[in-house]
């Protein structure tokens, strides 16, 4: 199935049944048994949706996360009316994605070591930038920086936030300023993008990781695949502005799946703060190596 | 030269004016009195019509294909430019051009985008959509800016940022990012002014300034009003109503605090007098280059992040 048709479908959460049909292979699969890894389809590997708190859980130590801004609430700055008003959208979303906002801020520990950690979710009106994400995401890397914590930040993004227009658009400028200073500390960034992250996300923070990691065939572009299509009037390459497209023209760093993913990130910390090596394990029995 | 419907009785106008004139000299009369009162009728409808101009309306003169280009204000403003050209990575991006200028007695660096006055200008200059190479141009010129000391000042005209299979292999999102975060700590000066189309990610990638300022029929929008309506009113025919509700134009960007400063037009829009536009801009960069100057580079870079620092509408319970 191409990318694009692949994308453009509508997501509905898993339902709580017993067992669903795969939405990237098209087997049937156990809803436990998706649960119980990761989420991840036993048959294909599809990587489903992580919720922010999935995702924290996931990537954190048991019980150590502990969140920052929980009740920052967005604004309607531009009084903006699309198929219902923005107050009621926000509504609908809190109600959908049982979150305030499409950032979930705060600090806790990966494999024992201490870090900033900032999680998008994407079902909160898809991921998309405003003012609460730019100002929690400002006030998490400002926090990293203060208290000299390594930072992850996991994107899930349709970009920036259209009802809130220009006041969207400038977090990508607060977002990457606050970057600038948290860089300026000598202190590492990691960015994770998932599916899809796309837009003014990847156009600001989400881009600016010393280390970008990405999900196995996560979207990641500027533009969205319907907008190039559109302008350029030819069809898109096969895998175009998935993970390991990026991987191939040196965007990213690494394609992770997300079992590997917190001893990845965990591996890549050790290195950049420098920490000690842990004993090597026990050498193997001399038979090992004649071969 | 285009002519949009609501400029139409200004346009009437206008043609009496110089038939009448034609006509005078050619009988050898003297249609003093009449001409006046004519060129004073055109003045008061063009300020009426332009004052009441609907927000899409203002898209479309920041739109128009004979409004000056960054290259007509070099032309006019500068007494000398230096073009510095490509990336070092991959390409020269003649969507976005860049060099040393001499504006008003100041040695200055510009930048901005440049679209095409023809459709053979346009096939070079992309419509001023730059590619990363553009961005990437842009910043290896702001930095060696930075390094001689040199004031910066930033032309924004683009419909946005090119969406295309090369932008993305080559990493659009990635070289505005770059952009986003180093233009914070440039330690000159950097002033710029939305002159035509503020658009989106392909605007602020070189809009980081100490100030933003803006003419009075230009806009600056997260996306277009079009391509608002296709996704969120899902009729990309309802333009008109997008432009109203993304508030973009300059009047309201002052408002939220986005730019410092609106920069008047001539009666009739910059494109109807390029010369006496260009004079209007002089003066407004002029002053805001002279208060900047005399800031050191700290609090340049200090002020230049408050400045987006600030920007966000929320609540705290
Ligand atoms: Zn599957």
């Amino acid at each position: 199935m191409s990318l694009f048709s692949r994308i453009r479908r509508r997501r509905p959460p898993i339902p709580d049944g017993l067992w669903l049909k795969c939405q990237s292979c098209a087997e049937i699969i156990y809803v436990k048994a998706l649960n119980e890894n990761f989420k991840l389809c036993p048959k294909c590997n599809h990587h489903y949706l992580l919720s922010a708190r999935e995702r924290i859980d996931l990537l954190c130590d048991a019980d150590s996360f502990s969140e920052m801004d929980a009740v920052m609430l967005p604004g309607d700055p531009l009084n903006f009316v699309d198929a219902i008003p923005y107050p009621e959208k926000q509504a609908k979303a809190r109600e959908k994605s049982g979150e305030n906002e499409a950032l979930v801020t705060g600090t806790g520990t990966i494999e024992a070591i201490p870090f900033a950690l900032g999680v998008m979710d994407f079902t909160y009106i898809g991921g998309t930038m405003g003012s609460v994400v730019g100002e929690k995401a400002a006030r998490l890397i400002e926090l990293a920086r203060d208290r000299r914590l390594p930072l992850l930040i996991v994107s899930a993004s349709g970009g920036v936030r259209m009802h809130e227009s220009i006041i969207g658009l400038m977090q990508m400028a607060k977002t990457s300023g606050a970057l600038f200073y948290y860089k300026q500390a000598g202190l590492p960034f990691l960015s994770l993008l998932t599916n899809p992250t796309t837009g003014g996300t990847t156009a600001s923070f989400a881009s600016l990781g010393d280390i970008i990691l990405a999900e196995p065939n996560a979207l990641i572009g500027f533009a969205g695949p319907r907008v190039i299509k559109q302008t350029i009037r030819q069809d898109l390459p096969k895998g175009f502005q998935s993970a390991e497209f990026l991987l191939e023209h040196g965007m990213i760093d690494m394609v992770v799946p997300r079992p590997q993913l917190k001893a990845t990130i965990a591996g890549l910390l050790r290195y950049l703060l420098r920490l000690p090596v842990e004993a090597p394990p026990e050498p193997a029995p001399a038979a090992a190596s004649a071969a | 030269m285009i002519t949009y419907d609501f400029e139409k009785p200004i346009v009437e106008l206008e043609k009496k004016i110089s038939e009448l004139r034609k006509y005078a000299a050619e009988v050898n009369i003297d249609a003093a009195t009449e001409l006046g009162s004519l060129e004073r009728k055109r003045d008061v409808l063009s300020q009426e019509v332009y004052a009441g101009l609907e927000p899409f309306q203002r898209v479309q003169v920041a739109r128009h294909p004979q409004r000056p280009y960054l290259q007509d204000y070099l032309r006019l403003l500068c007494t000398d430019f230096m073009e510095l050209h490509g990336d070092r990575r991959f390409a020269d991006d003649q969507a976005l051009l860049g060099g040393f200028a001499t504006l008003a007695g100041r040695r200055v660096l510009v930048l901005g985008h440049q679209k095409g006055r023809d459709v053979k200008e346009n096939m070079r200059r992309n419509f001023g959509m730059a590619h990363p190479e553009g961005y990437r141009k842009a910043l290896r010129l702001m930095t060696l800016a930075d390094r001689a000391g040199l004031p910066i000042v930033s032309f924004i005209d683009t419909p946005g940022a090119y969406p295309g299979i090369g932008a993305e292999e080559r990493g659009q999102a990635e070289a505005i990012a770059v952009n986003l975060r180093d233009m914070i700590g440039l330690g000159v000066p950097v002033l710029c002014v939305v002159i035509g189309e503020g658009g989106s990610g392909g605007a602020l990638g070189i809009g980081i300034g100490n100030r933003v300022l803006i003419m009075e029929n230009a806009y600056y929008s997260v996306i277009s009003p079009e391509g608002c309506a296709s996704i969120l009113f899902r009729d990309a025919k309802r333009a008109a109503e997008a432009a109203t509700a993304l508030k973009l134009t300059a009047k309201d960007l002052l408002q939220f605090g986005i730019v410092e400063e609106i920069i008047a037009e001539p009666i009739g829009g910059a494109h109807r007098h390029p010369e006496h536009a260009a004079q209007l801009v002089k003066a407004a960069l002029v002053r805001h280059l002279d208060e900047l100057c005399a800031m050191p580079p700290d609090a340049l870079r200090q002020q230049r992040y408050e400045k987006f620092r600030r920007v966000g509408v929320f609540s705290e319970a």
